[in-house]
């Protein structure tokens, strides 16, 4: 009997409060109508779980309650009844029968990503997300933005803790948007609950999704596969705009493309190659070395006094560029622009008692990476 | 020749009782010590992964990060699902089978006593090799305990090489137990027992048995394909190379689905012999219980890519896979079915035994709905790799296997010990259980499907309630363990007398044995009618 009033009041509380934002108990209501659809899914099966609990810990604790010694109940010898094991071995068949028709329904048409509006590449590397939209001539990384101290209790944490990137992913309203998801380095995957897309990114696999989002607005969401030391900082944000607003984005987001190659031409002081750098730094490659360039003994390697960021600058820009097979360090050359890897090869270099002076320029390493 | 001859024969004669000192533990291959080694390394291997686990929920209290660094955190995770998996739940089975199965097959011991000694004593090896990569340079394993190459192989660190080789000598030393299991089953059965008279417990290990061998070897597979591309260039899980990161998971998961069915099949045994006895009324639908966990066994060779539902596989092979894993309920449901129709006009008493055995069902029972959830493919979108998952397994492993280890542990100490339980100080344990495990994991059913990911050591704001009533309550649940190691130990020392019946409604050979047991169970075969 105590254990049956147990469970009341979480069955209660998953019935009463769908809508309480700091204790939420169920999935999104969804904004898509995928999203929407694998809601009533779930809701049509978690009652059916419910009812069957009904019944058969009704019985238990009905038994419990009246066939218990010390009521003075006395067992029966009954062991064995064809008809009854029969009867509950098709009724459980039947039900699962009526709920693999809609489930079926729901997955054919999750599964249907023809005749998309927009393709957008989307890959992980470790821990950030890359958009690259097909025929657009527009790629970007889209890396956590809460800042370090949030993370190590510093500082106040905001209302989108955890939950925030620089450059969100940014799509147009009422449009069939087709994702294409690979990986650079591990297993990566991608959600968005609100839309009900989570795909597993996996290098060497190209695998699919689609979304038609409905209304403009935030998006949030997480990589939900093991990715490594920094898979609770590599968060999904996607903006949907509305059609206008979308493709002055565009257009904005492509002439920013091309101030960018422009800027690779200019001539970089050292001390403006050092403060781009840092920023550069602090996004792009303290997540392993630290903002500090003390590194992880054992897995990261320090660059505060390393032979590589003091000694010559050749093997550094090779290393910066291509990386270093078979560990984390990724190929850099693929992810940066000339400008910024001039900047943090530069800041590398000068950066924490790493006083070399040197310092290279944007033209060099477009040079070098071709 | 003929004097060493006789005086082997001599003393085989005569050692009948333990011998003393070490050497007992060392060189034993009495089925009763050998369990007991299990039990105990099972115990302490608990303990040690509960630490890790209270460590883990320390962490998530409160957002932000404040204990341990992310590097560290996913060490913990990983160790902690080892730990659990092949040290904890796996030996406790052994350990049980090994005390129960000869007693209660009518046996005077297993069928391969030396190999039941070596097959014990690789484990603690195993496991001192694999925790050491804790202190390690680069740390211990921390890719999971479901190890997904490339992060265990191109991007693991150094220790992984022993973490494989830690898993090679458990494999060896399960293969070895499941064989041992198989043989004195099949052959050291008294006069009469025939199959459809065995207790539960001992087909449900039977199966087990042979799901063991089927998939441990399996694993030795994949973690060796790993060795490989760690060590000596080949590309089986290394796209660059033209290998294939998704063959990984359906060779680990063809091991891994069995696998988790080896960890609830013996519980069904135990349970489906606790009932009966506080029940005082026979196991209802013997034959079909036999036929479900066969077909609950068979099916598990068919269902591994539900857990892979995110990875892209072809629609058809969504469909199957979730069809399959559908089927599970039904045999699932059998069992739960007849376990009810057992209590239904029974006699019942409410033993410590009885209380952990009818949690499980309760509390298994809603880890199969949320395991039903989860086969349903589109759904299963939302709630992979989330909190719904860690919620659903630890639901059918801490008050499913978890459980029906402490109600067998209750159940059958006073045969092992000769003193019954203090039934005061084991109740007070089953309900500081009971209250804990349902603090820690109910709430995370919630946060999963509110959209937090599992494998996180840091959390956004909206999970942060439920994550500090879940470390609440695994407090609550890991610190009440002390009352079962003290209960034990209390058990052994002293207590009321038991009979050999111990329990009023016990019925098997094992309760016609003197308690304690005596050290060599039938010397003359009983004869079963």
């Amino acid at each position: 009997m105590i254990k049956r009033i147990w469970l009341l009041p979480w069955i209660g509380l998953l019935v009463s409060l769908p809508a309480a934002a700091a204790w939420q108990v169920n999935l999104s209501p969804g904004s898509t109508e995928i999203a929407r659809d694998i809601r009533e899914l779930h809701m049509i099966i978690f009652w059916i779980c419910v009812a069957i609990g009904v019944v058969v810990f009704g019985v238990m604790f009905w038994s419990i309650i009246h066939h218990r010694k010390s009521r003075g109940a006395e067992a029966h010898h009954f062991h064995e009844n064809t008809f009854v094991e029969i009867l509950w071995t098709l009724i459980p068949f039947g039900i699962l029968i009526a709920m693999a028709v809609p489930a079926t329904a729901t997955l054919i048409r999750m599964y249907d990503s023809t005749e998309a509006d927009l393709d957008v590449q989307i890959t992980g590397y470790q821990w950030k997300w890359r958009y690259q939209y097909l025929g657009h001539d527009i790629d970007y990384f889209s890396v956590l933005s809460t800042p370090r101290e949030q993370i190590n209790n510093e500082a106040e944490k905001g209302e989108h803790y955890l939950l925030e990137v620089d450059n969100p992913l940014v799509l147009p309203a009422g449009k069939k948007v087709r994702f294409l998801l690979t990986s650079n380095d591990v297993i990566h995957s991608w959600w968005v609950p609100d839309f009900a897309v989570k795909k597993d990114a996996i290098p060497g696999f190209v695998n699919e999704a689609w979304v038609i989002p409905e209304e403009p607005g935030i998006y949030r969401g997480q990589c939900t596969e093991l990715c490594g030391k920094d898979h609770g900082f590599m968060p999904v944000v996607v903006e949907v705009k509305p059609q206008e607003e979308f493709d002055q984005w565009l257009a904005d987001a492509r002439s920013a493309a091309e101030a960018q190659a422009a800027a690779a031409e200019q001539d970089w002081s050292l001390e403006q190659l050092m403060e781009r750098g840092e920023q550069v730094y602090n996004s792009a490659c303290a997540a392993c070395h630290l903002p500090n360039g003390q590194g992880v003994p054992g897995a990261f390697p320090a660059l505060a006094g390393s032979p590589i960021a003091t000694g010559d600058i050749g093997p550094h820009i090779d290393i910066v560029l291509h990386g270093k097979a078979g560990t984390a360090m990724q190929a850099f050359g693929a992810q940066l622009d000339a400008v910024d890897l001039a900047a943090v090869i530069t800041y590398e270099r000068n950066a924490w008692g790493n006083d070399t002076g040197d310092s290279v320029s944007p033209q060099q390493i477009a040079e070098l990476n071709q | 020749m003929e004097s060493t001859l006789g005086q082997n024969l001599g003393d085989t004669h005569h050692a009948h009782g333990p011998a003393s000192g070490i050497g007992r533990w060392l060189f034993t291959t009495n089925h009763k010590d050998i369990g007991s080694l299990y039990l105990w390394f099972s115990l302490l291997m608990f303990l040690t992964g509960g630490t890790m686990a209270l460590l883990i929920r320390a962490e998530l209290f409160q957002p932000g990060l404040q204990l341990v660094q992310p590097e560290f955190f996913n060490q913990m995770t990983t160790m902690h699902g080892l730990i659990m998996v092949f040290g904890a739940v796996m030996p406790a089975f052994v350990g049980l089978a090994n005390w129960m199965v000869p007693m209660m097959i009518g046996a005077p011991d297993m069928a391969l006593p030396r190999m039941n000694n070596w097959s014990f004593w690789i484990l603690p090896f195993a496991f001192a090799m694999m925790i050491s990569t804790l202190f390690m340079d680069g740390g211990a394993p921390n890719f999971g305990w479901t190890f997904y190459a490339p992060l265990s192989t191109t991007y693991a660190p150094p220790s992984v090489t022993f973490f494989i080789f830690a898993i090679h000598m458990m494999g060896i030393s399960s293969i070895m137990g499941a064989i041992n299991v198989i043989a004195t089953i099949l052959n050291l059965r008294a006069p009469g027992m025939t199959m459809m008279k065995l207790p539960l417990f001992v087909w449900s290990w039977l199966i087990t048995a042979f799901l063991l061998i089927a998939v441990m070897p399996v694993l030795a597979g994949v973690v060796t394909m790993m060795l490989m591309d760690i060590h000596f260039g080949t590309s089986f899980f290394n796209a660059a190379g033209g290998g294939d990161p998704v063959l990984f998971q359906h060779v680990f998961w063809f091991f891994g689905h069995p696998e988790v069915y080896i960890m609830i099949l013996p519980a069904f045994g135990i349970i489906s012999e606790i009932i009966p006895t506080f029940a005082r009324k026979r196991l209802f639908g013997y034959a079909s219980m036999v036929y479900a966990i066969g077909s609950i066994a068979i099916l598990s060779f068919l269902v591994w890519a539900h857990h892979m539902f995110t990875v892209g596989l072809p629609l058809a092979g969504e469909l199957f896979f979730m069809f399959a894993t559908m089927l599970i309920a039904v045999p699932t449901g059998v069992k739960v079915f007849n376990w009810v129709a057992t209590m239904f006009r029974g006699s019942m008493t409410f033993e410590t035994p009885m209380l952990f055995a009818l949690a499980f069902v309760v509390l298994f029972t809603i880890g199969g709905f949320s395991g039903l959830m989860l086969a349903i493919a589109p759904a299963d979108f939302q709630y992979h790799d989330t909190y719904f998952v860690v919620a659903h397994f630890h639901y059918v492993l801490v008050p499913g296997a978890i459980f029906s280890i402490m109600a067998a542990a209750y159940y059958w100490l006073p045969k092992w010990t000769g003193h019954m339980i203090n039934e005061r100080m084991g109740k007070i344990h089953f309900w500081l259980s009971f209250v804990g495990v349902n603090i820690t994991f109910f709430p995370m059913h919630f946060v999963g499907l509110a959209g937090m990911p599992r494998r996180i050591p840091d959390y956004a704001l909206q999970f942060a309630d439920f994550n500090s009533v879940a470390s609440v309550g695994a407090f609550i649940f890991g610190l009440s363990q002390l009352l079962f190691v003290y209960n034990v130990i209390v058990c052994i020392r002293g207590g009321a007398r038991a009979t050999d019946r111990v329990w009023e409604g016990a019925h098997g050979l094992e309760w016609t044995l003197p308690s304690p047991a005596p050290y060599h169970s039938f010397s003359q075969p009983p004869v079963v009618k």
